[in-house]
């Protein structure tokens, strides 16, 4: 009997579908415990639904590139759903014309600020330059990070679960921080959200409404070029 | 449905080409929605073409993010060394980041009196 069970595992542990039904009915939950909740910031559903897969890792002692093989079904669509958001992009130009100033204006504010403090805070505690190198682009999508961060010194794999952990602190944080500073206005909280958090805070921001989460989207872009020029500029001037 | 999703993957395929043969350090889906984005704003029949897919990626996105995040948890130690003068830089910066960009906006939309009238 118990070896039967250990053959089965054996087999459903190598193969994709345990992972990728494991992802999604991970996600499956706490999607819904994010809308019992009435999408509280808290209740993120990347991060309740992360927990338990993680720690099923970790017990079963399974290496992430084995959970990778079914996850990565998940994974590869983030390519056309970056894509996708062109779509309410569209829809929403209008708006955007008549925002430009105020998007523009955002953009520099909030792109220098985000590259300045994580430097200035870092520097401030002692950190070397390789994590200031690593720390200076955390605020944009991971691959456009990644390159970033190689480009000035600094180590991409570590950029790239800085990146994740400050989507998700964006996540949780973007919409009672801006509520708490009277902002209400969806295009505003929206782009704040992608500025800061990439394509995770865009993701919470489409949960807030459309019109938050397409301003996410176009801050997401346009703070990916945008810190892309401003990085090396700003790592010349750290001592 | 299918059209829409075939629609995407060309336009990602068209931004994974270009970035190629540009050599330029943007990531190809982010050059596929630029490109869609003028498609779709020129064409409002492509534009709807599009929108089933797009809906149904745009309202699960968060899925999509998972198999990286779980992935982070295995790399956690490595902000271990650094892990006071990393966590403050995170927490700090994202708050400033998110104030500073709201506010502006805010601020800008205010003094321009751009608000919504709807």
């Amino acid at each position: 009997m118990s070896q039967d069970v250990v053959r089965l595992w054996v087999y459903l542990s190598a193969s994709p579908l345990l992972w990728l039904f494991a992802t999604l009915a991970a996600y499956v939950l706490a999607d819904v415990i994010s809308k019992r909740t009435g999408r509280h910031p808290l209740a993120n559903p990347i991060l309740v639904a992360m927990i338990p897969l993680a720690a099923l890792l970790w017990f079963t002692k399974t290496p992430y590139t084995t959970y990778f093989e079914g996850a990565q079904f998940v994974h590869f669509m983030l390519g056309p759903a970056t894509v996708a958001i062109a779509v309410p992009l569209a829809a929403e130009f209008k708006r955007m014309r008549r925002l430009a100033v105020p998007i523009l204006l955002a953009l520099v504010a909030g792109s220098l600020t985000a590259i300045v403090s994580a430097v200035g805070i870092a520097w401030l505690l002692g950190a070397p330059h390789v994590v200031l190198a690593s720390l200076a682009p955390k605020s944009v999508t991971t691959p456009i990070a990644m390159g970033i961060a190689a480009l000035v010194g600094g180590l991409p794999s570590l950029t790239a679960t800085m990146v994740v952990v400050t989507g998700i602190l964006t996540g949780i944080i973007a919409l009672p921080l801006t509520r708490l500073l009277r902002v209400h206005d969806h295009a505003a909280h929206g782009f704040a959200s992608g500025l800061a958090g990439h394509g995770i805070g865009t993701a919470r921001a489409f949960h807030d409404s459309q019109v938050a989460g397409t301003f996410a989207g176009l801050a997401l872009a346009l703070n990916g070029l945008l810190t892309a020029v401003l990085v090396p500029l700003v790592m010349k001037l750290v001592p | 449905m299918l059209q829409a999703f075939v629609l995407l993957l060309g336009f990602q395929l068209a931004g994974e080409v270009l970035v190629r043969v540009l050599h330029v350090g943007i990531p190809g889906p982010v050059v596929g929605m630029t490109l869609l984005a003028i498609g779709c704003i020129a064409s409002v029949r492509l534009r709807k073409m599009c929108e089933a897919a797009a809906t149904v990626l745009l309202g699960n996105l968060s899925l999509l993010f998972l198999p990286a995040a779980v992935g982070v948890v295995q790399f956690l130690p490595l902000l271990q060394k650094q892990g006071l003068a990393i966590g403050a830089a995170i927490l700090g910066s994202t708050v400033l980041a998110i104030a500073v960009t709201a506010l502006v906006f805010r601020f800008v939309v205010h003094h321009m009196k751009l608000e919504d009238r709807e």
